[in-house]
C-alpha cells in the first residue's frame, strides 16, 4: 500500500519546458503548505486535550489555547480514582470483552469466510448476498428482540451479550474483508492438498489461516478497536457499575463530577484512547489497507 | 481413496467426475463451516427483524407481554409526533450536510496527496487518525470542551475581539458542532478514493495534455467520471453510517437530545423511547422505519447509479 511516490508522478510530456517545472515547483510548495495546515488543523484538538491532561485545574481555561509551562499528572491519579469504581476495574472489564470478541470473529468469521471463498454448497451464492445484506443492516432493527432474547437468557449485566455474537460471525464486515483476501490465495496451493487427501477442516486449518496471517492481524485489531470504543452495547447491556467498561466509566466520571473537575475528565479522557492509538501507531499499515481493500467503515 | 485421488485428480478436478472430487464438492462441509454463521444469522439477525416488524404493531413495555395495537404506533408516529418530526429533520440536516462535505474533503485531500507528494504516508496517517478515534466517548468529550462557552473555539475567536456563542448550549449552532465533528473524520473515504485514484491509467493523462487539456479539465472529464464508482460506494457507506450516528450526539447533549431537541438524532430518540420510557412497540415501529428508510436510500441510489456511476464495460 505504500504508494511508490515517483511511479506515480508523471511528468506530463513537458518534462524539459523549464517554465512547466517551475510551476511544477510552485504547485509543490502550495500544496505542502495546505496539507501542513489541514494536518495542523486536524491534529490540533487531539494535541489540546493531551497538553490540557497535564495542566493544573485552575489553568486549564485560564491558559488559553496554547499549552501550558507547568506541567502536573496529578490530574491522572485523581481522575483514576474519581469514582466509587477505579478505573482500573474498567479497564480490566474493557480488555476482557475485546480479547474475547477478538477471539471469537477470528474464528467464526474465518470459517464463514473459508466457506464462502472456497467450498461448494448448494445456495453459496443466496448466502453470500445474504451475508453482504446484513452489512447495511441498521443495528436498532435487531435490538429490541435481541435485549428481549438475552434477557431471558439471563445475560443482562453480564458481558455475554457484547461477546457471544461474536463467535456467531455476526460482524459481517469482517466475513467479507477475509472473503476478499482468501480469493486471493492461489487455489492450486489446496487443490495440491486436496489431492494429498487433506480435508477441508486440514485446509483451512493448515494452509487457508497460515497464509492469511495479515488479514487475521488486520481483523483483529479492528475488532479490538471497535469494541474498545463501542459505546451503545454496553450501555444497553451494563448497568452495575463494577461491570462498566471504559467508555461507561468515562460517561459516567462526565455526569457524576465531569463538571467539576475537568482535569481529571480529560486524563481519563486521554487514556481511553492510549489503546487505540498504539494499534494505529505499530498497525497503522495494515489498517489502511484494511480499509483500502474492502472500503469500508472507519 | 488417496491413491485413486493423486490418479485423478489432475484432469478430473475441474470437471468433478472422480469420486473423490464428488465427496469433496459434497455441501455438507460448506454448511459445517458456516454453521457458526447460520446459528447468527437466523438468531441474532433474520428472527429479530421478523419479531420487531411484529413488536412494531404492539404495545411493549417489557415486563407483561406484547398488546397487539394494528397501526397504532405507526399512526402516532405520523400524525402525532412532534418529536419524531423534530428527530427526522435533525437526523436530515445532519446527513444532507455531514456526508457530502466529508467526502469533498476526502476527494480534495486525497487528490492533493496522490499527485506523488513527498511524505504522503505520513500526511496520510495525520489524515487517518482521527477517523480512527473520532467516535470514541473520549473525542466526544473533547468536542464538548472545544465548543462550549468558555471553549478552545471561543478562547481562538477572542484573540480577534470576536465573543463567540455558547455553540454546545445554542441551538442554533449545536448540531453544526456534530456536523463538524462528523467532517473531522473524512480519513477513512479519503483512503478509499487514494486506492481509487491510483487505478486510473496514467496514460489517459498524458494522452488528455497532449491534447492540450488543462487540469482542471482533465479533472472534470478523466478523474470524476473514473471515480465515481467509489464516489457512489463512499456516499451510500457514509450515508448509512451517518443515519446510524449515535455516540457523539448522545454524549454532548447527555443522553437528552439537547438543546430543545437540537441533537435529537433519530437513533436517540429510538433509545430513549425504548430504554428510558420502555415503549418497545413503539421503538420496534421507528426502528423498522429507519430500515425502510436506508432501504429505500440504497435501492434508490442503486437505480439511478446506472446514470451517473461509470463502469468499464
Amino acid at each position: 500500500m505504500t504508494i511508490d511516490a515517483h511511479k506515480l508522478t508523471v511528468v506530463t510530456g513537458s518534462e524539459n519546458d523549464p517554465n512547466a517545472r517551475l510551476r511544477k515547483r510552485i504547485f509543490s510548495v502550495i500544496a505542502h503548505v495546505l496539507l501542513i495546515g489541514a494536518s495542523i488543523l486536524m491534529l490540533y484538538p487531539l494535541l489540546w486535550l493531551l497538553a490540557a491532561s497535564f495542566k493544573p485545574e485552575n489553568e486549564i481555561f485560564t491558559s488559553g489555547i496554547w499549552p501550558s509551562l507547568s506541567w502536573d499528572i496529578e490530574s491522572y491519579f485523581r481522575g483514576w480514582n474519581a469514582m466509587r469504581v477505579s478505573f482500573s476495574v474498567f479497564y480490566m472489564n474493557s480488555f476482557i470483552i475485546a480479547f474475547l470478541c477478538v477471539v471469537g470473529n477470528l474464528i467464526a468469521c474465518s470459517m464463514a469466510a473459508y466457506a464462502f471463498a472456497r467450498l461448494q454448497f448448494k445456495g453459496r451464492n443466496f448466502w453470500f448476498a445474504m451475508m453482504l445484506m446484513t452489512l447495511m443492516l441498521p443495528g436498532q432493527v435487531t435490538l429490541i428482540p435481541q435485549y428481549v432474547l438475552f434477557r431471558d437468557l439471563g445475560w443482562v449485566n453480564t458481558m455475554l451479550p457484547l461477546v457471544v455474537p461474536k463467535f456467531l460471525a455476526v460482524d459481517a464486515f469482517f466475513v467479507f474483508l477475509m472473503v476478499q483476501f482468501f480469493r486471493g490465495i492461489p487455489r492450486e496451493l489446496d487443490e495440491a492438498a486436496m489431492m494429498d487427501g487433506a480435508g477441508p477442516w486440514r485446509i483451512y486449518w493448515k494452509i487457508m489461516l497460515p497464509l492469511s496471517i495479515p488479514v487475521l492481524v488486520t481483523a483483529a485489531i479492528f475488532t479490538f478497536i471497535w469494541t474498545w470504543d463501542d459505546f451503545f452495547g454496553p450501555l444497553i447491556y451494563l448497568n452495575r457499575m463494577q461491570d462498566y467498561t471504559v467508555m461507561l466509566g468515562l460517561r459516567t466520571f462526565v455526569d457524576s463530577t465531569g463538571e467539576s473537575d475537568f482535569g481529571g475528565l480529560f486524563a481519563m479522557s486521554v487514556l481511553s484512547i492510549v489503546p487505540i492509538f498504539v494499534f494505529f501507531l505499530l498497525f497503522q499499515r495494515l489498517l489502511i489497507e484494511g480499509i483500502a481493500t474492502t472500503g469500508m467503515k472507519r | 481413496m488417496t491413491v485413486h485421488a493423486a490418479d485423478a485428480a489432475p484432469q478430473d478436478a475441474a470437471s468433478g467426475t472422480s469420486k473423490w472430487s464428488r465427496a469433496w464438492q459434497s455441501h455438507a462441509p460448506g454448511y459445517l463451516f458456516l454453521l457458526p454463521w447460520f446459528i447468527g444469522f437466523f438468531g441474532l439477525t433474520i428472527g429479530p427483524i421478523i419479531s420487531s416488524f411484529y413488536l412494531s404493531f404492539t404495545d411493549f413495555d417489557l415486563l407483561t407481554s406484547p398488546d397487539w395495537v394494528g397501526f397504532a404506533n405507526y399512526e402516532r408516529m405520523f400524525t402525532n409526533d412532534r418529536t419524531f418530526a423534530t428527530s427526522m429533520r435533525v437526523t436530515f440536516t445532519f446527513v444532507l450536510f455531514s456526508v457530502p462535505l466529508k467526502l469533498a474533503f476526502a476527494l480534495a485531500i486525497a487528490i492533493l496527496l496522490n499527485r506523488g507528494m513527498k511524505g504522503l504516508p505520513l500526511y496520510r496517517a495525520v489524515f487517518y487518525l482521527p477517523s480512527l478515534l473520532g467516535a470514541s466517548v473520549a473525542i466526544a468529550i473533547l468536542w464538548r470542551q472545544i465548543f462550549a462557552g468558555d471553549g478552545l473555539v471561543n478562547q481562538f475567536l477572542s484573540i480577534f475581539g470576536i465573543v463567540g456563542p455558547s455553540w454546545i448550549s445554542n441551538p442554533n449552532y449545536s448540531l453544526w458542532t456534530l456536523i463538524v465533528l462528523s467532517v473531522w473524520q473524512f480519513g477513512s473515504p479519503m483512503i478509499i478514493f487514494l486506492a481509487g485514484l491510483r487505478q486510473i491509467p496514467q496514460d489517459m493523462y498524458e494522452a488528455a495534455s497532449l491534447d492540450g487539456a488543462s487540469k482542471w479539465r482533465q479533472f472534470w472529464k478523466i478523474t470524476l467520471p473514473l471515480l465515481t464508482p467509489v464516489v457512489f460506494f463512499n456516499a451510500i457507506i457514509q450515508t448509512i453510517e451517518a443515519f446510524k450516528s449515535f455516540t457523539p450526539a448522545f454524549i454532548i447533549s447527555n443522553g437528552t437530545g439537547s438543546p430543545i431537541n437540537s441533537t435529537l438524532f433519530y437513533t436517540l430518540y429510538l433509545y430513549n423511547e425504548a430504554f428510558s420510557y420502555f415503549r418497545m412497540g413503539y421503538a420496534s415501529a421507528l426502528a423498522w422505519f429507519l430500515l425502510l428508510l436506508i432501504a429505500c436510500f440504497t435501492a434508490f441510489s442503486f437505480l439511478t447509479s446506472k446514470y451517473w456511476v461509470h463502469y468499464d464495460d
